[in-house]
């Protein structure tokens, strides 16, 4: 019974309601989230007695470097799933996750530079979370580019399917050697976020804002997925049929 | 119906072909040595080739060397064989997909990857190592060059028929190949340190072994789907 | 003696919908000539057979086996001629041959030698370089290739291309040698070959086959 949803789910109009029903249910808590973690971190959140009031930017910073990470795992099992049980609909939550992650990573490095030099004079350290990230990266523009090689659709999902699944069994080992690496070359990590432990009055903007920023990770995903899933499906009725109950004009 | 050979058998023919190959256009093989040479060159010319600072330089020169030149060598390696029916040829066979690929990465390892790793204790040299470090670098060398060999079978099945393939092999291959950087570089730093490098060696033996059991599979399904 | 049959298949490719619901048999010692227009899906039918081309729907069985079950068991008794010959140039027709036949079953050089003399290359080529071959002499090599596959159900894709009227002739004696021998083809071609004396259906378009 649950391989009958597995495969509804799979079909492209019921993904695009469903995913459409279930979007607000994000968009809500996320946009709430976020207020209130903004709140927390620039209003209620003291300045740090070393950083002062760069440390804020550290709000924005560790959410979207988790949220690069979430992206590029919610990529490849979207991806592995498309490619294993070939359901379309999954190669187009991937290839809808890949740009958002690219974005989420790039953002996560300019915070992380925001923050460094103010904090501690250097526009870049060589520091395993900021190697982390570029690799995590060049993942993501490597995926993109080989997507943007492959002219035939069937082909550069699953090939990219297959790079995403390499990518991911991989992201440990690199992000443990990189660690090893590093504790060969700096005993004493200059960046630690917020010291040994943060007092609670920092810490719950945090979380609050990891949380909203997850869930505007949701919408953004599901957001991106029905625009793709649209796509994909211009020729099919379903679509125009939507399209004139719509009331868009026109004889598609 | 007569019995099909072994997969062992199957494999070992497919080895002995590109073998002969390989002899056959012997040029082509001397590429990636070439390139290996080239890249390291580059290195003293473009700083001051003090004793001391070139020693210190050496694993880094080493092995960027090493894994530009493996990018390079790898990416003919199923080219021809897609071109002109091969591939097609072993997947119809009846014979295991990923074994003969392996095959095909095995021989490829051998006129590139082996080359690579005998000549860089000279390399080494070159660059101000001592000769007790020479036997470490080798090591290394050889156990990273099958890592780079496994990943770049990989790569080579992904971007296989592609227009831009080199470029984009690269930016697959090179994030991938980070992990056998730095414990290689790692290993070879130590040797010429006159220091044990038990550890980093080990740690690129069991990156070539967790390569061996999954690259082949990964580079066969990408094969395979691009013969689709 | 096995028959092939095809239920119901459904293939696309990319966003096009190549085969639609198509179904046939084909019984043993008879060979299919598909003479359909260019796009229409000859390639993508044989290459579905072949194992290449995923069927998104249908069912296929030869001997009792199906394709979509076990792919390696399904490959034991099929024959694949593509556009490509899959011949090395800077091998000989004898190591080429050599080669891709041993991938399938134990073969002695004087049974490769007599295949190729058979398909009307001359000894004195057989050392040659197979690069320094016509097209025609390469397509000689490939087609003795296939005799010696040892498989019953043969899918080629325009065998005869680039052959002359001589070699268009020996292409026909091939396969209706094989057909004789209880095996099947399914060939995809622009110009019918001649197989006289042999079962054989021409199918001009797809609608032929309902």
């Amino acid at each position: 019974m649950s391989w009958a949803w597995f495969h509804r789910f799979g079909s492209a109009p019921y993904f695009y309601r469903v995913a459409g029903r279930l979007t607000p249910w994000f968009a809500w808590p996320a946009g709430i989230l976020i207020a209130i973690g903004l709140y927390g971190a620039l209003v209620v959140a003291p300045p740090d007695y070393q950083q002062s009031e760069t440390v804020r930017i550290m709000y924005v910073h560790v959410p979207t470097a988790w949220l690069s990470l979430m992206t590029y795992s919610w990529m490849a099992v979207a991806a592995a799933v498309g490619l294993i049980w070939r359901i379309k609909v999954a190669h187009a939550v991937a290839a809808a996750c890949a740009p958002a992650g690219a974005t989420f990573t790039a953002v996560a490095l300019a915070s992380g530079m925001i923050w460094g030099q103010p904090t501690w004079g250097t526009w870049w350290a060589w520091e395993p979370r900021v190697i982390f990230e570029l690799v995590l990266l060049l993942f993501f523009l490597g995926y993109l580019g080989l997507r943007g090689a492959i002219d035939d659709p069937t082909r550069a999902d699953r090939t990219s399917a297959v790079l995403a699944i390499v990518g991911i069994v991989n992201v440990p080992i690199i992000h443990y050697s990189v660690e090893w690496w590093n504790t060969l070359h700096q005993p004493a990590s200059i960046l630690k976020s917020g010291g040994p432990s943060m007092p609670w009055v920092m810490l719950w903007p945090l979380l609050v804002m990891w949380l909203g920023f997850t869930c505007y990770f949701f919408v953004i995903m599901l957001t991106r997925a029905r625009a793709e899933v649209l796509r994909r499906e211009r020729g099919g009725s379903w679509v125009r049929n939507l399209l004139s109950q719509d009331g868009v004009a026109g004889s598609a | 119906m007569t019995p099909l050979p072994s997969t062992f058998s199957a494999a070992a023919r497919v080895l002995r072909r590109d073998l002969t190959l390989a002899v056959r256009r012997a040029g082509d093989w001397l590429q990636p040595v070439a390139f290996f040479v080239i890249v390291l060159l580059l290195f003293p010319l473009a700083l001051d080739p003090e004793p001391a600072r070139l020693r210190l330089l050496a694993p880094a020169a080493l092995w960027i060397a090493v894994l530009l030149s493996s990018v390079l060598a790898t990416d003919f390696l199923f080219r021809e064989d897609g071109r002109d029916g091969t591939l097609e040829l072993f997947a119809v066979s009846g014979q295991s997909f990923a074994g003969l690929l392996f095959a095909k990465t095995a021989a490829h390892w051998l006129l590139t990857g082996l080359p690579l790793a005998l000549v860089s204790p000279l390399a080494a040299l070159s660059f101000g190592a001592p000769a007790a470090a020479l036997p470490g670098v080798l090591a290394a060398v050889l156990l990273g060059s099958l890592s780079l060999s496994l990943l770049g079978a990989v790569g080579a099945g992904l971007t296989l028929g592609l227009r831009r393939a080199g470029a984009l092999l690269s930016l697959l291959v090179l994030p991938l190949a980070i992990p056998t950087l730095i414990f290689g570089a790692r290993a070879t730093a130590l040797a010429i340190g006159g220091e044990d490098a038990s550890a980093a060696l080990y740690l690129l033996g069991a990156l070539a072994v967790f390569g061996l059991t999954l690259a082949p599979l990964a580079a066969a399904a990408a094969v395979r789907i691009s013969l689709e | 003696m096995p028959d092939l049959s095809i239920q119901h298949l459904h293939v696309w490719r990319g966003e096009r919908h190549v085969l639609r619901d198509l179904s046939l048999v084909l019984p043993a010692g008879q060979a299919l000539q598909l003479l359909w227009a260019n796009g229409v899906g000859k390639t993508s039918l044989l290459r579905t057979l072949a194992g290449f081309l995923h069927a998104e729907a249908g069912e296929v069985r030869w001997d009792g086996r199906g394709l979509r079950d076990d792919g390696s068991t399904w490959h034991r008794d099929i024959a694949w001629l593509g556009h490509e010959l899959a011949l090395k140039g800077d091998l000989t027709p004898l190591e080429n041959l050599a080669f891709a036949v041993g991938l399938r079953r134990r073969v002695t050089t004087p049974t490769l030698a007599a295949a190729l003399t058979g398909a009307g290359l001359h000894p004195a080529f057989h050392g040659e370089a197979t690069r320094h071959l016509s097209a025609g002499q390469q397509r000689r090599v490939a087609l003795a290739r296939l005799a010696l596959w040892d498989a019953r159900l043969w899918l080629l894709d325009e065998p005869a291309s680039n052959l002359d009227a001589a070699g268009q002739r020996f292409v026909a004696e091939v396969v209706a040698a094989h057909l004789r021998g209880g095996g099947s083809a399914i060939i995809a071609t622009h110009q019918p070959l001649a197989l006289e004396g042999v079962p054989h259906r021409l199918s001009t378009s797809v609608a032929d086959l309902a």
